[in-house]
């Protein structure tokens, strides 16, 4: 930690960064908060220890007692000492769980950090598993902390499910996949404009249900979502399926590009195109302008946390006339983020991991107006007099698409207009 | 592997950043992978904290493990110590660090800081939350409290000392039980040398012999570090813990025979307002309600007895998740006549909640949430809480003022309880029917009301259906049929006791083989059931 920060090396316009050190971030684990909202069947199991327990607990707040479909199998020391065959355990776990929720059709085991560390093969037991409890299948993947970092999580899932999906026949026409899980309401809003767009054939995924998982194959044509799906967009990719590149549907001009890339490679007229979009863009620009008045010149710095950072400081650099300070992210797909990059303001500072304490050090001395981190940062760097705006609701609330621009804009204006209402 | 979807208590590390948290100038370098940062959120969050936890992570990542972990553990510690100059640190491994065996004491104290460096050994696979707070704060006592001696006589004329021991961060109501307990010391004129783990420093601990007894707060994290300043200062430490008023007064009592003083004088005093509003005639229904209880240990022996003894509820479930103290809670239940229930599985305590048919449940906010489900009332008494029980007002649950707080906040739900069974048994009269809407609204009918009235039937009712009754020949009697006037009859009994009124009948109509019920079998049923 505190290791010398490489030099700045050019990459687009950006002033890129990489830092090493503390990292406060979420475990992958973090993703099946929102996860086993979308896919309504399904379980997630998690194969850890007390503290990934905790931490889903914590992180899931008043969620965990609504009966939810995600749960611990707790390692404990007669696993780790070779006294229960920690194989033989798994086993009874699942099949005493899938005996008291018979309504599950595809079960998660979810690898922690230790799980991973004493290397127990959970791809072996899902194969076990699968078999012995079909019809309900059983896939795998890791949301350890060793391995992923917050949203990386729903990757890692994602990127489990693709092998699984039925093949497309060849001969089929080409198809639109939207990749990366999104709210019911904006799926939906999505799948309206491009149907008066002419693209008939849209599916998701993440599906609501199991056994409703899109087919996949050679005419299909992928458009990210989300920004965090490398993993998901490579074995999609060898499965046939071609990406379509586009900035992520985030704002007005982001919304519009994302819906364009679909438009160019389905052969949608320009009037047609614009027709579609036109109802939307207009009252996204309706609801954007008020807040632009109170975001405008405003400084904003971002720390890392869902990888929706370089996106969202584009929105708001280029809707909202918000300048940016610094550019947290966890990881930066330069592929996937290209369009991104490219209409983010030119030396915008982008720095790739973190030294938590350098990285505060640094907000601290910049005294931004509005500081994007985490829960564990945001009261502490409040009681500095700093305006702060937790990240995490940025992924629980639905903020893509056109009807939702203006939602995007409230969360950011919000904590500056209650700094301004208190007298106290 | 045990399948669990609610922990009551978090791993042992996040005891041990309970106990740093609470402290002063004391940092905790924690060998840790990448998101175990999450318990942060605990303190700023949910205990509303201004300031990050004093912990540094080493968020080790995959690529890590193939380089070397132990590096990155004492560059973390070096740069920790450089960064935040603290008096005293604390070092260990979080449960996938305690995998990976670094051994964090070794690598820090090679480092060679000139501050204490303590290191804990915390086994993440077989303890829990409590008991690495209170083996921290032991450690921290062991460490920094300075060679045993013998304790010195007090000086003729020095007014007495205690120290508090046990408030942590993340306590639930630490904050003000301390308030309450200084304030109480004060009135005993008993000084207070030094409280820990809360607001203390390294610094202080090294103070704490000076005091001529400890005041044991929370058992669960300061028993440890008690028993240990006994043995090495012969500091006696006190056993009653002050919840409810019996308690306080023996507390007092217990505090003021250690101190050398006559409590008298503050025993006669203003006291709390609890034993007046307990007898007074709006509480006479509190009588012989069926009360379960379950928390952490203290809280939930506490509770109990004050319950029990201080409001003249029945207590019909009592329970713990802190199986270090399951000896003391097995006595306190003997003590109501039933059996105590030790887990920490939460759907345990859920079907004992449903077995005892409690008309209100004192527990934690599980418990909370399971009696929303059985639409029983419920109070919160103990950690687990989620941030409306670190509340903005002063809310003790220790000493005079917190017995004040206990008994609104017990009876308060069963208030809104009677409210709610007032409303039913009037939802049949023609002024107040479903179908009426307010009458300082005019009285129009109300659309969606009635599709509720079920459900609320059912939970105003927690005694479970009777079951079928098996003879010897394996024949199920069934309930014998109503007659039509005991029918109407029945409909006269007021709403909230109707249903208990109907399953008694019924029972005692197939016990004695009863062709039909009357309005006879009624009026004999209740005679045979009544108290």
């Amino acid at each position: 930690m505190n290791a010398p920060v490489p030099p700045p090396t050019a990459c687009g316009g950006i002033d890129f960064h990489q830092e090493n050190g503390q990292r406060a971030v979420f475990c992958g684990l973090t993703g099946i908060v929102w996860l086993h909202r979308k896919i309504q069947d399904a379980f997630f199991l998690v194969v850890g220890s007390r503290t990934c327990a905790h931490l889903i607990q914590s992180a899931a707040g008043v969620m965990i007692f609504a009966e939810p479909r995600f749960a611990t199998a707790i390692i404990d020391e007669r696993d780790l000492a070779g006294i229960a065959d920690a194989n033989e355990e798994l086993d009874r776990v699942v099949t005493r769980l899938i005996e008291r929720r018979p309504d599950i059709k595809l079960l998660f085991l979810v690898g922690s950090c230790p799980s991973e560390v004493i290397k127990l093969d959970l791809s072996r037991a899902a194969q076990r598993l699968s078999g012995r409890l079909a019809p309900v299948r059983v896939l795998n993947y890791s949301g350890s902390g060793i391995e992923t970092t917050f949203t990386q999580g729903e990757d890692a899932c994602l990127a489990a499910l693709v092998p699984e999906l039925p093949r497309a026949p060849a001969e089929a026409a080409p198809s639109l996949l939207i990749v990366g899980a999104l709210a019911d309401v904006v799926e939906d809003q999505f799948l309206r404009i491009f149907s008066a767009m002419g693209i008939a054939d849209v599916r998701f995924l993440p599906a609501r249900r199991a056994g409703a998982m899109p087919a996949i194959g050679r005419g299909t044509r992928y458009l990210l979502a989300q920004p965090f799906l490398a993993d998901t967009a490579r074995a999609l990719d060898e499965r046939g399926a071609h990406r379509l590149a586009a900035p992520f549907p985030l704002g007005a001009e982001g919304t519009t590009g994302w819906l364009q890339a679909a438009a160019d490679a389905f052969g949608v007229d320009d009037t047609t195109f614009a027709a579609a979009t036109a109802a939307g863009r207009g009252r996204a620009e309706t609801a954007l302008a008020p807040h632009r008045e109170k975001l405008g010149g405003k400084r904003v710095f971002f720390f890392p946390d869902s990888q929706l950072e370089v996106p969202l400081a584009r929105f708001l650099a280029r809707e909202l006339g918000v300048a940016l300070v610094e550019v947290g992210t966890p990881y930066l797909h330069r592929a996937h983020l290209a369009a991104e990059i490219e209409m983010l303001p030119a030396g915008t500072r982008v720095t790739e991991g973190q030294s938590l304490d350098d990285q505060m050090d640094r907000c601290r001395a910049a005294r931004p107006d509005l500081t994007v981190c985490g829960l564990g940062l945001a009261n502490p760097l409040e009681a500095e007099g700093l305006s702060t705006k937790w990240s995490i609701e940025l992924l629980f609330t639905p903020v893509q698409g056109y009807e939702q621009a203006g939602d995007l804009a409230e969360l950011f204006a919000r904590p500056l207009r209650r700094r301004a209402l208190l007298e106290v | 592997m045990q399948l669990t979807l609610w922990t009551y208590e978090g791993p042992p590390h996040i005891g041990a950043m309970r106990v740093a948290t609470a402290m002063t100038g004391l940092h905790y370098v924690l060998h840790a992978p990448q998101g175990d940062t999450y318990a942060d959120l605990l303190f700023t969050m949910i205990e509303r904290r201004d300031a990050r936890p004093p912990v540094t992570y080493t968020t080790f990542r995959a690529q890590d493990l193939g380089r070397d972990t132990a590096e990155l553990f004492k560059t973390s510690v070096a740069a920790a110590y450089a960064r935040f100059q603290p008096q005293a640190m604390i070092v260990g491994a979080s449960c996938t660090a305690e995998l990976i065996q670094d051994d964090p004491g070794g690598l820090a104290k090679a480092l060679d800081l000139p501050i204490p460096v303590i290191p804990l050994e915390l086994p993440a696979y077989q303890k829990k939350e409590n008991w690495g707070a209170s083996e921290t704060f032991y450690r921290l006592v062991r460490a920094l409290a300075g060679a045993p001696a013998p304790r010195l006589a007090r000086e003729p004329g020095r007014r007495p000392t205690c120290n508090i021991l046990g408030p942590t961060a993340l306590g639930f109501r630490h904050r003000d039980d301390l308030i309450e307990i200084r304030r109480l010391l004060d009135s005993l004129g008993i000084d207070v040398n030094v409280v820990a783990p809360l607001g203390a420093s390294p610094a202080d601990l090294g103070r704490l012999k000076d005091a001529d007894f400890n005041v044991v707060l929370y058992p669960e994290t300061a028993r440890s570090a008690a028993e240990y300043l006994k043995k090495s200062f012969g500091q006696p430490f006190t056993r009653e813990v002050p919840l409810g008023v019996g308690a306080t007064r023996r507390f007092v009592a217990e505090v003021a025979a250690l101190a050398g003083i006559d409590p008298a004088s503050f025993l006669d005093g203003p006291g709390s307002r609890l034993p007046w509003y307990s007898r007074s005639v709006d509480s006479t229904y509190l009588t012989a309600k069926r009360v379960f209880v379950f928390g952490d240990a203290t809280h939930a022996i506490g509770i109990a007895r004050m319950a029990a003894r201080e409001l003249g509820f029945t207590v019909v479930g009592l329970g713990t998740y802190s199986r270090e103290f399951a000896r003391e809670v097995r006595a306190e239940a003997a003590e109501h006549g039933i059996e105590a229930l030790i887990t920490d599985d939460y759907l345990d305590v859920e079907a004992a909640i449903r077995a005892a048919a409690p008309e209100l449940v004192l527990g934690t906010q599980m418990e909370r949430h399971v009696a929303k489900r059985l639409g029983i009332p419920c109070a919160v008494i103990s950690a687990p809480v989620h941030v409306q029980d670190f509340p903005a007002r002063y809310a003790p649950q220790m000493g005079f003022e917190g017995a004040n707080v206990l008994f609104d906040t017990l009876v308060h739900p069963l208030m809104m309880g009677l409210e709610e069974h007032l409303l039913g048994m009037f939802r049949e009269d023609p002024e107040f029917h479903d179908g009426v809407g307010p009458s300082h609204l005019g009285g129009n009918p109300r659309a969606a009301s009635t599709a509720e009235a079920p459900e609320v039937t059912q939970a105003a009712d927690p005694v479970p259906a009777a079951a079928p009754i098996l003879l010897d020949e394996d024949v199920v009697i069934t309930a014998a049929p109503w007659a039509p006037e005991a029918e109407k009859e029945l409909k006269k009994i007021p709403f909230f006791v109707r249903g208990k009124a109907r399953s008694n009948t019924e029972k005692f109509a197939r016990e004695r083989r009863l062709p039909l019920i009357t309005l006879e079998t009624l009026y004999d049923a209740k005679a045979h059931y009544g108290r």
